[in-house]
């Protein structure tokens, strides 16, 4: 019950906004986020957005996950314009 | 935008780089994860089997479905048979056993249950019935807290009499800490006690809430390391490789990291602190299989008392539940439940199919402890996951 899953903004009305998730439309409520913007990538629970997510910390930590695990660094992962599946 | 957290050759080399540090160590490590995302994660992902043999991972009370008090179920049920009154409540919810059965249980008898996704939606619900009261079944940690009080606010702003809540929020640190203080006391001790945990790994939506320095007391106070991560394969063994060089590393040098920057700060999400604060305060909680631990829930503060169900229905028969006719209570339930041994899981006292009750008398199915009931738990992701496993 405690999932928190990622998803994004697509559309902002007032206190909520309408979220992509994997596909699917879900309105949620935004008055736990600062400034909300449609296109931001957040982590969504329980019916409101709770905390937006940073793209550049995801790279960094992909980064020193792939130090740690002996890979080439290769070719930056496109975060920004990923899709969550 | 998960998937490069999935990728199965990255997960892979991080298996390798940790297989090589406890081989440098020379002994297996073990520790908990305090989250039932991190639970279902470990379980689904295979990292429990990747490991095998160097590196343990404990469920601990991360579940909030599993720590649910029976007396707090037994309150809603005897809610639910009330007449005009509909007790709302999370899906998972649905299935745990009180003292008394279950609130399913009670919908088949005809009390008027119905699961909501968002607190807000039960604001809604009473907002569409006002002559009907609407009882919320307020669970969840500090992620959910927060959503509660919202719902609070709005049916505030809506003028609502008919909306209140059975607060039941729990909060993290303080179940971490009375978790640890036996153990500590029994270490300076020198009495044997339970295996000892070695670090944690912490819940990553928890912290987006109460920030990375909450947890600061772990390596203060208890010598231990603690890492804050993500739900993927990635993240999950990015955070153990981090904790075994803390193990590895000499005393003292314990400290809490935040493996999952990209979601947790370091103070966490001020505006939802706030709210928290603003609409509950912390009371002494009972958790299931922990015992009550002072200031580990969240109730109603004295300006919101109106929204508390315990005050609005208490003497009204709310709280009588052992006396409702449909409620008997049936003695093998009662049995089984003796059996059941979720405490001692949610302790990290032992793993889910050490419970001799584990794919035998509980299955998901036929689940006999809520360890087994809530998707979350650890007995049900063993038993979904695992279970070829442990049949080896
Ligand atoms: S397997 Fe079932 S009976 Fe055993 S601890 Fe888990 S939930 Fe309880």
């Amino acid at each position: 019950m405690c999932l928190a899953v990622p998803a994004r903004i697509v559309a902002l009305d007032g206190s909520h906004c309408v979220l992509d998730l994997a596909g699917n439309r879900l309105r949620a409520n935004v008055s736990l986020v600062d400034a909300p913007q449609v296109g931001d990538w957040v982590i969504v629970h329980a019916g409101y957005v709770l905390e937006r997510i940073d793209q550049q910390a995801a790279t960094d930590s992909l980064a020193l996950a792939r130090e740690i695990a002996g890979l080439s660094s290769g070719p930056s992962p496109s975060l920004a314009t990923g899709n969550d599946e | 935008m998960n998937k490069d957290f999935r990728d199965p050759e990255l997960a892979g080399g991080l298996v390798k780089a940790i297989r090589r540090d406890i081989n440098d160590l020379g002994r297996p490590v073990r520790l908990m994860e305090v989250c039932g995302t991190h639970t279902v994660a470990i379980s689904r992902s295979g990292i429990r089997n990747l490991l095998d043999g160097v590196v343990e991972l404990r469920s601990g009370p991360g579940c909030p479905v599993c720590v649910t008090s029976q007396e707090d179920i037994d309150h809603m049920i005897s809610l639910a048979y009330l007449p005009n009154t509909t007790v709302l409540t999370y899906g998972d919810m649905l299935r745990v056993p009180g003292a008394t059965g279950t609130l399913e249980e009670a919908r088949a008898a005809g009390g008027d249950v119905r699961v909501l996704y968002s607190a807000l939606d039960g604001v809604r619900a009473a907002g569409a019935e006002p002559s009907r009261q609407f009882v919320f079944l307020a669970v969840g940690f500090e992620t959910t807290a927060p959503g509660t009080a919202l719902a609070v606010k709005e049916a505030a702003r809506r003028g609502l009499d008919n909306f209140t809540l059975h607060p039941a929020h729990k909060t993290i640190p303080a179940a971490l800490r009375a978790l640890l203080a036996p153990a500590r006391s029994q270490a300076s001790t020198g009495s044997g006690g339970p295996p000892a945990i070695e670090g944690f790994i912490l819940p990553g939506h928890v912290s987006a809430v109460i920030g990375r320095k909450a947890y600061d007391f772990l390596a203060a106070d208890f010598g231990l390391p603690g890492v804050i991560t993500g739900f993927e394969p990635v993240d999950i063994l990015l955070a153990v490789r981090e904790l075994v060089r803390s193990v590895m590393a000499r005393a003292g040098g314990k400290r809490v990291v935040n493996l999952y920057p990209r979601v947790v700060r370091e103070d966490g999400n001020a505006r939802a602190q706030a709210l928290t604060r603003e609409v509950l305060e912390p009371c002494p909680s009972a958790w299931r299989g922990l015992g009550t631990i002072p200031d580990s829930g969240l109730t109603l503060r004295e300006e919101w008392r109106a929204f508390n169900a315990v005050k609005r229905f208490a003497g009204a028969g709310g709280l009588q539940s052992s006396l409702h006719p449909a409620l008997g209570g049936s003695r093998s339930r009662a049995a089984g439940i003796s059996a059941c041994r979720c405490g001692d899981v949610l302790r990290g006292l032992i793993a889910a199919p050490e419970c001799p009750l584990f794919g035998r008398g509980c299955t998901p199915i036929s689940p006999v402890g809520p360890c087994m009931v809530s998707s979350e738990g650890s007995c049900a992701a063993h038993y979904a996951h695992e279970r070829r496993r442990h049949a080896r």
